[in-house]
Parts: C-alpha cells; structure tokens; sequence
C-alpha cells in the first residue's frame, strides 16, 4: 500500500480547494458550462442521464479500509448508497450533487484519495494488475512505477490539454491481467540481462469506434528512462494527435495514420533530446517510492491447513473456493477475488453497507488491504488459506460470495442507458438476464471460463470488442438492437472479435447467448477445450448457423 | 483584454498587425508568423520592437533563427481545450533557451496560469479583467508540483530526496 | 437511441418539450413556458414545430446557470392533455433507470 506523505497531500488538498472556487465560479454563473465543462471532467465529473456523476480514482487498484469506508460514507452521505466499479480501477457514483461535490472531496481527501484526471482529455489513472505485489512469478511490484508515473502525469504542465483523454497500464506478470495491449501506453516490466528493470513499450491501443491492439515500439526502455520516454510520446501526441475530429483524435489514429514505424522513429528522436534531463529517475528516488508501499508481515503457515481440510467437505465452499481462489506468492496465503456479479444484479455495483463490511473483514482477514480489477471485480489479496471458510462464511452472507468468477455470470458491463447520455441501448438489463440464465452454478462450471462483454454504444466502456462473446448496444429505427461478436480476448494473446450476423433485439440477446453456448458445449472437442480455444479452432460459422437457423 | 506580465495588469505596448495592416512608423508590434517569416530582416531593422505571434500548428523549428532578434513570442489557445502551445512553449524555454516575452493569447482562463506559468509563459492576454485582478492569488494555488519544467520549481521528487538527507544527516 | 446531444438541426416530427439537468443538484428538468424550469414534465412547455422549438432552445441555452445540455426531446401528449416522454431514453430520464437500484430509495 503507497501511503501519501505531506507533499501528496498537500497537493490533493490544494486541487480540493481549487475545485471548491471553480464549482463556485460556476454556480454564481462567472464559468460558462462550456468553460466549466473541462475543469469539472479533469475533476471527475460528467453528466449522465439523471444527475452529475462522479468518478474516484484507485491508483493500481489497491485501497486500504480507510479508504474504502471513505467510499462508502461517500456513497452514503452524497449519492444513493451505492457505488459502481469501473473496468479501469476507479469508482463511480451516480447521483451526486454538483453544490456538494467540492465536500464530497475534501472527505476523500482527508483518507488520500482524489478524482484528479478521471475523465477529460489528460493523462487519466494509471492501472495495473489487481494482484500485484502478491501473483506468483511476478517479476517485481509495478505498482513502484505505477505511482511514479500517476505522479508525473497528474497536473502535468504541457499534457493536460491532450488532444484526447489517454490511459496508461503496466503489468509485470506473463498473464497480463491489466489488459496492457487495449491502453494507449501497455508497458510490459521486464529485466535485460544485466537484471536492470525495464519495460517494454506498447502504443496505440484502444477500443471505441476504431479498435486497435498496441503494438510495440520500444523493446526495452530503462527503467530510469520511463518518464522520459512517456513524455516523448505525449510531446509527439500532443503536437501531431487529430484535433479536428474527436472520433479520430485517439493516439491509436495517429500511430495508425503515421505508421508504427514512423511514429515511433518521431519519438526516438524527441526521447534523444530529453533522456539525460532532469527526468532520468536514479535508483534513489525509486526507493523512496517502493519505501512508502508496505507489505504485510506475512507468517509461517502450512500449505494446507487444518481449516482448509476439513471444509473441502462443504461442497458450496469448495465450488467458491475454486473459482475465487488464487495462489499467492508467499506459502498458505492466497489472493481472493470477490465477485460483484451476483445473480441479477447491476455487475460491479456495491453498496455502502457492502463496502463498510468488505473493509471490516479486509482489517480482519487480508492486513487491511483490498484490491480493484479490470472485470468490476473486488480482490482481498493477502487472505492466510485457514481463514478461508470463515471468510467465506462471512462474505456470504453479505452477498458477496458468488462463486462465478471468470465463468459466464462474469459479466463486464457499462452503464448503458440505464445512465449513461451517450448510450444507444441498455447494457445492465441484458447482463441480468443472462446472470439469471446462467444462474445454475454446475452448468456455469461446465461451460468453464467464458466472458461476456456488454457496451450500450460504440463507446465501448464495457469491452465488448475483446470479450469472448461481445455484446454491443445500437439503436435502429428508435429500438435497442445488439450486434454479437465472439471470439476476442483482452489478455496477453489480445484479439478483437467477429460479428456473428445481423443485430438482435433486447428480448433475443439472451437466447441467442444460450444458443452460442450450446453450439459451443456440442461443438468442444474435450471439456477443457474453452470456448475461446473452440471459437479459434472452428471460427464464426458454425456459431453463426446455430444462431440463424431459427431466427 | 487586460494583458498580465510579472504579475501585474499592464498596458500592452505592443500592436497587433494583421497580414496586411501597414506597418507603422514606430512603436512596438506583434507580427502573424507569416509575415514574419518571409520579411523578417526588414521588420527586425525598423525601430520599436518586433515580436511574432506563432500558430500552435506551425513547427517551432522554423522560429529558432529568430530568436535571439524577436522581443516577444506569442503563441496561441485557440480554446483553452487546446494544449498544443504548453509544448511549443517548453520547447521555446527549455530547448532553444529562448529568454524573452513568452505570451500566452486566445482563450485564457485563470484555471490556466499556473500550467502556463510552468510551461514559460510570462505573459498573458486574459480573456476576463477578473481574472486578471486574481492572478497572482490563482498562480500561487499550488505549492507542490510533480514534474521538473523550465520553471526550476523544486519538484516533490527531489524535495522528497533533499528531506530524505537532511533525515540522514540528523540522525 | 442516438444520442440528442449530437442533435446538430433542429426539425421537430411531433410535440416536443426543452429538457436539461439542473445546474446545481443535475436533476433532470424541463423548460417551462414561465421561462423556468420544472422537475415535473407536466409543467413543461410543449411546441409543435421547428420554429417555437429552436426559440425555446435558445432560450434555455442562455440561461446557462440554470440548467446545463438542453435539447429537445419528443414528447406524446395524450387526448387529456398528458404529457409522456416520446422514447425510451426520455422514458427512462423521468421514471429513473429500469434495474432495480442496489439500494432502494
Ligand atoms: C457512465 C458514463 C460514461 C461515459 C460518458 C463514458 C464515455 C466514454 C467514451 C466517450 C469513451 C470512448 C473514448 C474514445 O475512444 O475516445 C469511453 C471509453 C472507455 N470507457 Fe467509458 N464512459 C462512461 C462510463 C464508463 C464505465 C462505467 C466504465 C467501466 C465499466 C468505462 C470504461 C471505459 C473504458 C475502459 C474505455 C476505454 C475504451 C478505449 O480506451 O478505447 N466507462 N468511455
Ligand atoms: S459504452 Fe457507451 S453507453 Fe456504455 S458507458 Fe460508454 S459511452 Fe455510455
């Protein structure tokens, strides 16, 4: 866990206070809402369909219990009482106050947390994965280099007036759980073969209208290197990138337009100017970053303990234990992912009352830690395995025991437009439906790992292009209609899916998923084959046909 | 428009010409680059002094012979939602050392000047007198700041590493 | 639906109502015919072609402090004089979100 030191929280505090005199400019009408606008989204801040919503970072996806109760007061006091977990490790709340929200802050402030640069065209959180500092075979903590660079790029002099908003994710496991290749920047940590740490760095990722998959420009760049290299590409970006079309004004058009090759040749030669400056990051300065992350006190404990023994009997505990279960790396520790995808509900809502509970049994079970993933998932990341079914047992009968992790209740979905302004279609109905459908867990387990990803427009908040069944909201003719793809991933073998055929109404999507799913069950060449394996093996055709041949 | 510079509200002493304004007698004038650029060494030779407004979508490479000749660069936000002029303006500082009047013109709100300020500009065309009466108050926002700019304010970086010795050295 | 916030000419089909979210709270409200604005699309103030309606945007365009993002959106009005959102979205701005909230209120 970073802990904020005086310099951090001064700097949170003085944003705080400015935001409270531009909110006020604003209501005494000395802002135009167009003059306003921006300075209300570098601080967090849309409009949505209701009411303003408000979004709050998580650096790297790891909140301590002060925080999370923070959240929760801050859905209690400000909001409806709940809040809902983003793909990109922040929160959202839905119904907030504009008059309220420079108080709202303040309280979030007083525990380190902020909503600088959650949305506008800025550098916006920097992400990882939601098991750092803890996956086995990690190469080291990117968290260190996260909160580097969530540093460097907050208030940035030069990039907070980017042609776009630009995202920045770093993984530094072989299974890359930040879905690195979908960012603007995927830095991918490595060692050279002095076993200096690095990175490999990927550009041009994204999904929307036009998506791309990052491709690598750098191999390797030194890690005391990184910040020169990020501002070399942001210099570039912030010259050449589109301004005249929105739709165009991604990095991911630039490097497509210019060519990898040349964009990354312009680059070169920027980073040539300013790698020997006051940017170049010596072995000191990272130690004090990596200084301020603490890590539990871990014990001595047994691989399998007596605990774990005897409730491998339970036969509820034993479906949970293994699909939300992951190994640690330190012995008789494990990492536990808790699901925000219970039967029928919005996926990655969670209410205060859940977040206040979540924080008690994270002081009592995981060193006062908890961790946020891209798949609007919540993870304790330090659980000793003889806690596990008294965890279990306590978490259940919050509701947050759902054993679906990563099968097909799984569901990553966006607002849609249950609340978003932009959406053409609903997103959060369908995901219920088809957690309804899917609810029998020995048939979940059956089908085995399969994610659905549901966007309410071309946007794509929810992913849909990399799903491995891909939902997308359009409207026609004044209907929701939804376009299925299958066939995507979003981890390190990233892929963007293939539409299936002619869109489908709200009433079908679920049934044509059932038929997907079963053309996939009899069409598997073994149980273990998953349905991405069956889907590469076969292509779209014969899902196509069983879908179309009734309809 | 009230122009700030040092930190005060000042007269302009500068007159923008347009591409084909006469040029007058005397006095100081701000030229569109255009014009400047393909006049240059007759406009540098009259008296008063010369300063040149760049577009933020021309390269600034084209400027650098000039430099040490202009008083005044002014670069331009068409809206403040367009950053390109915090870069030409680093560039200006940082790369070409460029030391004279670094105005900022166009949309400029009082939310902007301490980016700005960090970026070299030392001078600025504010859209509204008040926030031009607030700027000193507005620029001096912030105390902390996370990147190393021309602008040599210490960075938490370093202030962390000059608090980590002086920890050192006291115990 | 596709989003109004992209509506770029103004041609109305049917009656039609200015609706935006409130400057200060973000709740959702219509401009009346007093020149204000109401959170109850009864008192809302109807047009009925392109003319009245793009007069009623611009008025509520300039009042800026009062409410943000107006646009018009389609409106039925019933043979009692009910007024009732033209869409979907519109349907789902004044009843609220369609799920069920996690936390009811
Ligand atoms: C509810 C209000 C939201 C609005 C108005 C909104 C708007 C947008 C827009 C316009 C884009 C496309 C940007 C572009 O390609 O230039 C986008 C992308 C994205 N949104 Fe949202 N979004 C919202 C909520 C969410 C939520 C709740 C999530 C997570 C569950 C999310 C996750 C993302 C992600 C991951 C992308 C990245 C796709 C990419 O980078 O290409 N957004 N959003
Ligand atoms: S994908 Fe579209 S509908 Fe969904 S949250 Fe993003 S912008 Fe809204």
């Amino acid at each position: 866990m970073y802990a904020y030191d005086e310099i951090d929280r001064t700097l949170v505090n003085e944003r705080v206070s400015e935001f409270r005199d531009q909110v006020k400019r604003r209501l005494s009408g000395e802002l135009t809402e167009d003059e306003f606008k921006i300075l209300r989204l570098q601080n967090g801040v849309y409009l949505q369909l209701h009411a303003y919503m408000f979004r709050v970072a998580i650096p790297y996806g790891t909140l301590a219990t002060n925080q999370l109760r923070a959240l929760a007061h801050v859905a209690r006091k400000y909001d409806r009482g709940y809040g809902h977990f983003t793909t990109r490790q922040n929160i959202q709340f839905n119904w907030i106050k504009l008059a309220e929200l420079p108080d709202a802050l303040a309280d979030l402030a007083k525990v380190g947390i902020h909503a600088m640069q959650t949305s506008g065209n800025n550098m916006r959180n920097v992400t990882s994965d939601q098991w750092a500092g803890v996956a086995p075979g990690e190469i080291e903590d990117p968290r260190i280099w996260s909160e580097l660079i969530r540093q460097h790029t907050t208030l940035h002099p030069e990039f907070s007036f980017l042609p776009r908003k630009f995202k920045i994710a770093i993984t530094a496991s072989d299974h890359d759980r930040a879905a690195i290749k979908i960012h603007d920047i995927g830095l991918r940590l490595i060692k050279n073969e002095k076993g200096e740490t690095g990175f490999g760095v990927l550009v041009g990722g994204g999904l929307g209208r036009t998506p791309f998959i990052a491709k690598t420009i750098k191999h390797f760049v030194h890690g005391r290197d990184i910040l020169s290299y990020i501002e070399a590409i942001l210099r570039v970006y912030n010259q050449y990138g589109r301004r005249d079309n929105i739709y165009k004004a991604r990095i991911k058009i630039l490097v497509h337009e210019l060519g990898t090759e040349k964009f990354s040749r312009e680059v070169e030669e920027e980073w040539q100017h300013i790698r020997n400056s006051l940017l170049q990051i010596d072995d000191e300065v990272i130690e004090d970053i990596r200084s301020r992350f603490t890590y539990p006190a871990y014990e001595k404990l047994p691989h399998m303990p007596d605990e774990l023994r005897q409730a491998a009997a339970d036969r509820d505990f034993e479906a949970w234990r293994k699909n939300s279960v992951a190994p640690h790396k330190v012995q008789g520790y494990s990492i536990v992912t808790i699901s925000l995808k219970p039967t029928g509900g919005p996926p990655g809502d969670a209410t205060a009352e859940q977040m206040d509970a979540l924080a008690d049994l994270a002081d009592k079970y995981s060193f006062g830690e908890i961790r946020v993933g891209h798949e609007q998932n919540l993870a304790l990341p330090h659980v000793a395995k003889r806690d596990l079914p008294a965890l279990w047992k306590s978490l259940d009968k919050l509701g947050l025991a759902t054993p679906n992790v990563n099968l097909i209740t799984d569901i990553i979905a966006c607002p849609g437009l249950d609340y978003c302004s932009l959406a053409n279609a609903r997103s959060i109905p369908i995901a219920q439906e088809l957690t309804r459908r899917f609810a029998n867990h020995e048939l979940a387990n059956l089908i085995g790992r399969l994610h659905i990803n549901i966007s309410g427009c071309i946007n794509a908040c929810g992913h849909h292009h990399v799903g491995h069944i891909g939902i997308l909201g359009v409207e026609k003719n004044g209907e929701e209609v939804y376009q299925i793809t299958i066939g995507g991933r979003a981890d390190e073998s990233a892929a963007l899916g293939n539409l299936i055929g002619p869109g489908v109404k709200f009433d079908e999507v679920a049934d044509v998923v059932e038929d997907i799913v079963e053309a996939y069950l009899a069409l598997r060449e073994r149980p273990e084959e998953l349905f991405i394996e069956t889907v590469k093996r076969l292509g779209v055709e014969p899902f196509k046909e069983r879908v179309y041949a009734t309809r | 428009m009230p122009l700030v510079n040092g930190g005060k509200i000042v007269d302009d002493s500068f007159v923008k010409l347009a591409v084909d304004t006469p040029l007058p007698e005397g006095g100081d004038i701000l030229v569109p680059a255009e014009r400047f650029v393909s006049d240059a060494d007759a406009l540098l030779k009259r008296a008063g002094k010369v300063g040149v407004i760049w577009p933020n979508n021309r390269d600034i490479d084209e400027l650098v012979p000039y430099l040490g000749k202009v008083a005044a660069v002014a670069l331009v936000f068409p809206t403040f939602r367009d950053g390109r002029a915090y870069s030409q303006a680093r560039l200006l500082r940082e790369r070409y050392n460029y030391r004279g009047e670094l105005r900022a013109t166009g949309q400029i709100l009082r939310d902007q000047f301490v980016f700005m300020l960090r970026a070299g500009f030392d001078s600025f065309e504010v859209k509204k007198q008040a926030d031009a009466e607030a700027f000193m108050q507005t620029a001096k926002r912030y105390s902390v700041f996370y990147q190393p700019t021309g602008d040599g304010r210490v960075t938490a970086l370093h202030r962390r590493m000059q608090l980590r010795h002086s920890e050192g050295v006291g115990t | 639906m596709t989003s109004p916030l992209e509506q770029k000419k103004i041609k109305i089909a049917g009656p039609s109502v200015v609706t935006a979210n409130r400057t200060w709270d973000g709740i959702v409200v219509y401009r009346t015919a007093a020149k204000g604005w109401s959170a109850d699309l009864s008192e809302a103030a109807i047009v009925r072609n392109s003319d009245d309606a793009k007069a009623l945007l611009a008025e509520s365009v300039a009042d800026d402090v009062g409410a943000i993002g107006p646009y018009i959106a389609p409106v039925q009005v019933g043979e009692d004089g009910k007024i009732e959102p033209g869409n979907l979205r519109e349907q789902i701005r004044r009843t609220g979100v369609t799920i069920g909230q996690p936390v009811q209120v």
